[in-house]
């Protein structure tokens, strides 16, 4: 494998726009979480003119549902969950500025329309993988939508987080790129 | 007759709940090294060692495999000598997911109603449950967690008898080619064939139960299985970000139909594919 390349949030439009697909990468810093449910408060919040708990501009957010965190960890197991059925939110929220996305599977072609317009980059970790990405969070924090329990939007202080860049900002997809050669049907 | 306290159901589930969360089984977890030494791509060999790695470190400080530790299905054989008493069956199988759930620290993925509130019941019930009555004086308990990535990518096709085993292949590969990567390869794929488009798809959850290194009893079957197996790993999916190690066992279970029909299911299970096993 190449050279992991590091990661220090904030990312800017700048530095996601240098990031290629197949680039191995580690994200250290402040991340957020959000999935379904948190996708579609904020977009309904959105569409009502409201204000969001998370100023997403140049921040990652992370496709992510914990389990609790024993007593003592800081989070409980913690790998990406399935990215596309986010994709009906994600041209919204990345007009907040958001400029990186960590998940797993495909994306539409209108979130690829959405990233390159705005010069974002997603990112893929191992799925599955959730007892040894948790070892790198070393902080989960809920800021918003509490009752949404594993839902809830959170901060989490990262350090060395592993991730794979799948389709960058100019539409390469390293899924298609990577399975390609050893399809031999 | 033999007479067993429900009770006894609630504390074999619990139990089972955290086996099935923290441990994968040995059978999945020997496919994977295999693979790992077999798959030909850098990238994939590298996802499978995270892969591997996260099973030991799930099993050796007891944490989920995944975060999403699943909505329970729960399979109850019923032996036709036992009598329950002290509550209600179904109710004491959904206590005993609740408690090893809550104090297990698992994630609780269960909405309570799919379409218009999804309001998180916040203890993972209720579970799926499947009775059925056997004969004898023994309760066996299968419980098989299942995350929703890969039961997503699930599919039937309703086929007609002239598809034949050609057909029954494209529909299953269809299914997984439509799936990709979304539901964290390495796969386990169960597969249902005939009965009715309901009794097809209980089929590929059963099929999921049984150990991927045991073939199926009937030799046309047990063929096929292999042969899915072999068309599936051709299909460059590999482990999340493409290879030769797309699945790691194809479990085929069949059951008699109607002459008009051939239906087939499909369930795809990620590399976390989680099961427990009790007898009362």
């Amino acid at each position: 494998m190449s050279e992991k390349i590091r990661i220090t949030t904030p990312l800017t439009e700048e530095q996601s726009r240098k990031l290629k697909a197949g680039d191995s990468v580690l994200i250290s810093g402040t991340i957020f979480s959000a999935r379904d449910a948190a996708h579609k408060v904020m977009t309904e919040a959105l569409a009502r003119g409201e204000k969001l708990p998370v100023d997403w501009q140049n921040q990652i957010v992370y496709y992510l549902g914990p389990t609790p965190a024993k007593p003592g960890d800081p989070i409980g197991s913690a790998g990406p969950t399935t990215s596309g059925r986010m994709d009906a939110y994600t041209p919204t929220m990345l007009e907040q500025g958001i400029k990186g996305m960590i998940g797993k599977g495909s994306r539409s072609k209108a979130v690829v329309d959405a990233m390159k317009k705005n010069g974002t980059t997603y990112f893929a970790a191992v799925g599955g993988a959730a007892a040894l990405i948790a070892k790198s969070v070393k902080k989960y924090e809920v800021l918003a939508y509490p009752e949404l329990g594993p839902e809830a939007v959170a901060a989490l202080t990262v350090v060395d987080f592993p991730a794979i860049v799948v389709i960058d900002s100019e539409g390469n997809d390293y899924y298609e790129v990577g399975q390609k050669p050893y399809r031999r049907l | 007759m033999r007479t067993i306290e429900v009770q006894e159901v609630t504390k074999a589930l619990a139990k089972m709940c955290l086996e099935a969360a923290y441990y994968l089984p040995e059978d999945i977890y020997a496919a994977l090294v295999k693979g790992k030494e077999t798959e030909e791509s850098p990238l994939g060999k590298d996802v499978l060692t995270q892969i591997i790695k996260n099973a030991d470190i799930a099993k050796s400080e007891d944490r989920p495999i995944c975060q999403d530790t699943g909505l329970a299905i729960v399979f109850v054989e019923v032996g036709q000598d036992v009598h329950f008493v002290g509550g209600d069956l179904e109710e004491a199988i959904n206590a005993g997911v609740a408690k090893g759930y809550v104090e297990g620290y698992l994630r609780k993925s269960v909405v309570g109603e799919p379409l218009f509130n999804r309001k998180n019941t916040t203890n993972n019930t209720p579970a799926v449950i499947y009775t059925s009555i056997v004969p004898g004086d023994k309760v066996k308990i299968k419980l098989a967690p299942k995350g929703f990535g890969s039961e997503n990518k699930g599919g039937i096709k309703m086929l007609v008898p002239a598809d034949g085993v050609e057909g029954v292949k494209k529909a299953v590969l269809d299914i997984i080619l439509h799936a990709g990567a979304n539901p964290c390869p390495p796969m386990v794929i169960g597969v249902g064939i005939g009965g009715t488009m309901d009794k097809a798809a209980q089929l590929s959850k059963k099929a999921l139960l049984r150990k991927i290194t045991k073939r199926n009893d009937h030799p046309e079957y047990a063929k096929l299985e292999t042969e899915l197996l072999e068309l599936i790993n051709k299909t460059g999916i590999g482990p999340q970000l493409g290879g030769t190690t797309s699945a790691l066992g194809v479990n085929v279970e069949w059951y008699p139909t109607h002459i008009a029909g051939l239906p087939v299911a499909v369930t795809i299970s990620c590399h976390a594919t989680r099961h427990a096993e009790a007898e009362l």
